[in-house]
């Protein structure tokens, strides 16, 4: 059973917990669902807002340690707003 | 929404055959994770087949080295909704997500590895990092 997978066809990223750099200057850390005609489907996402004053970098450091503190249970992140995706693994 | 039973028997049956107890219900997991001694491990199960599929053959290779947790038990996500929910209360400031694995000692949440660790690694790296923390944190004292 081990290795079998339930949602097979899927984009390469689907299923990864990503760290999506908005230009709006927010980050949205989730897990990739899939590309839609509207935007990036994110589930379980936790938003970083640079007004409240903490760092990104303290905001990932803590993501990394204690996990996704998810704030919403969807995003769709239009286009416009993507900056860059990478995974969050990359950031250990 | 959760899955036909029958779809996830075989994914409970991998963890019990490697020795972990499965805890379906609030006061299971009360009577495990509730006032510890020694050292446990929750192995919080998933349908997911990109990461619990790499995550359960990890945990099966961790335990069959070394030193190894007092006791494994496991939750599903998922299936087991009020069981996981009250397992994931002990878990303090770890966010829930699954799978993930957590190592208990004494009561306190020593070692955590979170889906975010586990998706796209190969079993091996996984149990890797399970075998340092049994070695660190389940190995008998020196005298």
């Amino acid at each position: 059973m081990s290795g079998h997978v339930f949602h097979p066809g899927h984009e390469e990223l689907h299923g990864i917990t990503v760290v999506v750099t908005g230009r709006s200057g927010r980050t949205y850390v989730g897990r990739y669902h899939e590309r839609t005609p509207t935007g990036t489907l994110l589930h379980d996402v936790g938003v970083h807002d640079p007004a409240t004053g903490q760092s990104r970098a303290d905001y990932l450091a803590r993501t990394l340690k204690f996990g996704v503190r998810a704030e919403q249970k969807h995003v769709v992140l239009p286009d416009e707003e993507i900056d860059e995706i990478r995974k969050l693994a990359e950031f250990e | 929404m959760a899955y036909p039973e029958m779809m996830v028997k075989p994914m409970r049956e991998e963890m019990t055959q490697m020795g972990a107890r499965e805890l379906t219900s609030v006061p299971e997991v009360d009577a495990e994770l509730g006032d510890q001694q020694g050292t446990t491990l929750v192995f919080v199960n998933s349908v997911c087949g990109c990461a619990a599929g790499g995550a359960r053959p990890a945990l099966r290779a961790a335990l069959e080295k070394g030193p190894k947790p007092d006791k494994v038990v496991t939750v599903f996500a998922g299936q087991d909704t009020e069981a996981v929910a009250r397992a994931r209360q002990y878990f303090a400031d770890y966010q829930p997500s699954s799978p993930s694995i957590a190592l208990f000692k004494d009561g306190e949440v020593v070692h955590f590895i979170h889906r975010h660790q586990i998706e796209g690694k190969a079993p091996q790296e996984v149990a890797r990092n399970l075998v340092d923390a049994f070695q660190k944190y389940c190995a008998p004292a020196s005298v």
